[in-house]
């Protein structure tokens, strides 16, 4: 692999997180990518390649994906591709298209809305669909799976499950943007039923509707238009096998992967942002990134607090930047995921000047 | 920040049926992806990271299936990607791949792209499932209607262009309709389904899969056939309905076309590609596009059709291999047109192969018309260039 060009974000942007947004995908993109595009100091007409990430099955509507043309605004007709995984893949294929140096400025944004479906039919239609979709296997049943496994395997327990979730919703009383915040009492968030044993209802994800946006630039464009660029030191996405039967689910090796080749561990990380969409998750990606102790994890309450999906991961991105930008951290990591028990991963170094 | 050239090492394509019941989703890739790595004598560990590409999810019932494919393709520990832009998305599934070897950052990358239309109801999905729409075909007649309106094409260039692409296809072992007694007579008297579209003028539904390695200099170097060389790609989009659109020559196919002649040297490109391999699901596409790329100009795409130039004979031959209107495994159908393309100048399209071919086209679009994938492909890096020193065939 070549070395790493150099690339920064620009400008960033995300939707408030909604349990059911009355607007519509392209309604709810539209001031995002504006917003997006307005911070960064740029006009529309400067975006030399476009990447989108959704997902026709949330919107339940083949084709979904062309509408939100609308909100990026394709007249004069853009150059522009779209993956039907999280936007933290479409800034990936964006940061690639940067490095032709055949044009200096990208953008990059993810969106979704869960709530029209009902994610425990939905998600089955992920799993392989000759042995696991007529099986019922939906995201929860498989987080439990893998939260027994950590169990069993001494790597956690409920309390500091509850403890991480705890904590994200703390983090995410400052966050604009989140949906499920407040203080907890561990003692009281532990006396509750379970929802899928060992899964609380407060290990879970809430069920979102959103969006985000990224811009990204050469190094020269961002110097010029950007007076505190954030730049991508590294970026990563492995894949590994399906069949959950057939991984470890107490470890990620694809994470672990991405980790090396993005770079986490050549230098300090102040903040990580992970797409732990359970809060046992988090453990598992804080291990196989090796992160100290002293890292900060999740200072917007991350994906338990906000759960977009195809956007929850590149908004990871965007709030790892924000830390960078807005709060004068210099080395975050941020992560996305994708696929059930952590099938996917990928892993993003950001720094300041 | 500079870029190194890439080459399609591999090919392999499966062959293309309305239902192949005999193998699974990820037994129908497999069998294309496994074919590319034979052509180019690479074996699984070879491949640094996997690009996948298909049309609509719903349309086999399986969400994001790169994840439940991963194992089959061998992606396991690697980066894999998928795509999805409409119809052009086979054509856009390349082009990301080719993306990763032109900026270092693989040297070897495995792209595929697959329909199974059998598993489920296309139709159903692309007319807009319960929403109820028009379907491919509802959508795209009138702007048919439209070219010949304005064009003054008489009825008989779209039965010609049906008859031809199936003649083609009896020379391609792979594609779907093997149509023996295929005629202007038949073409005419099939029933009518979209007004000027016949039954016999629009594409099949089927099953299939294609899948390429791509590789950069050195890679194609030790390759052991001749490899094809990317020597420009391009994309554009543009929305599907606004005022003052026009949808038969679409703005954004126009812009796609002259940024990829562009990219490859080409000033004319009737001249200069001696094989092109375009998107034509229903017959009629095969003049409007020769005009809606600047191939032919404005009311002389037609009489190309017409005056036999279209053949795998004539000085401009479209689809030797039958194209979607001999198969049409949707997702896979636009990687079809870049592989085709990549084969002839190769010179390992079988009995399909157009003599002599150096420079191809291929050629994908999707959604309302508003979505182009394109690529050259040339013998030589400087194949392009050779072709202008030669001067007018």
């Amino acid at each position: 692999m070549s070395s790493v060009p150099e690339i920064a974000i620009i400008g960033y942007a995300q939707s408030p997180s909604w349990r059911a947004a009355e607007l519509t995908e392209p309604q709810f993109l539209f001031p995002v990518i504006s917003e997006a595009i307005e911070r960064a100091g740029i006009e529309r007409r400067d975006i030399g390649f476009t990447c989108a990430g959704s997902c026709d099955y949330l919107s339940g509507q083949t084709f979904a994906f062309v509408m939100n043309l609308e909100a990026v605004g394709a007249w004069p007709p853009i150059s522009e591709s779209h993956v039907e995984m999280d936007g933290a893949w479409a800034l990936y294929e964006a940061w690639v298209r940067l490095q032709h140096g055949d044009i200096d400025i990208a953008l990059a944004f993810g969106s979704g809305k869960s709530s029209p479906g009902r994610p425990a039919e939905i998600y089955p239609l992920q799993m392989d669909p000759y042995t696991l979709t007529p099986l019922g296997a939906d995201p929860v049943s498989i987080a439990a799976l893998q939260a027994r496994a950590m169990i069993d395997a001494g790597k956690i327990t409920e309390r500091e499950m509850a403890e991480i979730a705890a904590r994200s919703r703390a983090n995410a009383t400052d966050n604009p943007y989140a949906q499920v915040t407040g203080d907890f009492d561990v003692d009281k968030l532990l006396a509750e039923d379970y929802y899928t044993a060992p899964l609380r209802v407060h290990d879970l994800p809430p069920i979102s509707d959103g969006g985000c946006a990224l811009v990204i630039a050469s190094a020269t464009k961002a110097k010029e238009v950007c007076e505190h660029p954030v730049w991508i030191r590294g970026i990563d996405h492995r894949i590994e096998v399906h069949q959950p039967g057939m991984r470890d689910l107490t470890e990620s090796q694809s994470t672990r992967i991405a980790g090396e080749h993005a770079g986490v561990g050549d230098a300090k990380v102040d903040v990580a942002e992970l797409c732990a969409s359970f809060s046992h998750q988090e453990k598992i990606l804080a291990t196989e990134l090796g992160l100290a102790d002293d890292v900060e994890i999740n200072p917007s309450g991350g994906a338990l607090a906000a759960n977009p999906m195809m956007a929850v991961g590149l908004a990871r991105i965007a709030e790892a930047a924000r830390a960078i930008a807005e709060r004068g951290k210099h080395r975050a990591v941020a992560h996305a995921t994708s696929g059930q028990a952590l099938q996917q991963n990928l892993v993003c170094v950001l720094e300041g000047d | 920040m500079a870029t190194q050239p890439c080459a399609v090492v591999g090919i392999g394509q499966t062959k293309h049926k309305k239902r192949r019941d005999d193998v699974s989703l990820p037994g129908l890739v497999r069998e294309a992806a496994q074919r590319a790595l034979d052509d180019a004598e690479l074996t699984w560990t070879d491949i640094d990271a996997v690009v996948l590409g298909k049309a609509p999810d719903p349309f086999e019932g399986v969400m994001m299936p790169e994840l439940s494919m991963a194992d089959a393709l061998g992606a396991h520990g690697k980066p894999m990607m998928r795509v999805h832009t409409a119809g052009s998305v086979g054509g856009s599934t390349s082009i990301v791949a080719t993306h990763l070897v032109e900026t270092g950052r693989h040297d070897r990358v495995l792209t595929v792209a697959y329909e199974k239309q059998a598993e489920g109801n296309a139709q159903w999905g692309l007319a807009g499932g319960r929403s109820g729409g028009m379907g491919a075909g509802g959508i795209f007649a009138p702007w048919m209607r439209s070219y010949i309106a304005k064009s003054g094409a008489p009825e008989h260039i779209g039965w010609k262009v049906a008859v031809k692409d199936r003649q083609n296809a009896r020379k391609n072992p792979y594609a779907h309709l093997q149509l023996e007694d295929i005629s202007i007579e038949k073409v005419k008297e099939s029933p009518m389904l979209w007004e000027p579209v016949h039954f016999l003028e629009s594409c099949p539904s089927s099953d299939g899969a294609c899948a390429m390695v791509l590789t950069n200099a050195d890679g194609a170097k030790q390759a052991p056939r001749k490899p094809a060389w990317v020597l420009a790609t391009a994309m554009r989009s543009e929305l599907g309905t606004f005022p003052g659109r026009d949808p038969v020559r679409p703005q954004a196919g126009v812009e796609c076309a002259h940024m990829l002649y562009d990219a490859a040297g080409i000033t004319s490109p009737r001249d200069q590609i001696d094989v092109a391999e375009i998107y034509v699901p229903f017959s009629w596409y095969e003049p409007m596009w020769l005009e809606g790329h600047d191939i032919a100009g404005p009311g002389e795409g037609w009489k190309m059709t017409d005056s036999g130039a279209t053949e795998i004979t004539g000085d401009f031959p479209v689809n030797a291999s039958g194209g979607v209107l001999s198969s049409n495994p949707i997702g896979a159908s636009g990687m079809l047109r870049f592989a085709e393309a990549a084969l002839q100048v190769r010179g390992e399209a079988g009995e399909h192969q157009v003599d002599g071919a150096q420079v191809g086209l291929g050629h994908a679009y999707g959604g309302a018309a508003q979505y182009f994938a394109m690529w050259i492909v040339g013998a030589d890096l400087d194949s392009v260039a050779k072709k202008k020193s030669q001067g007018r065939r």
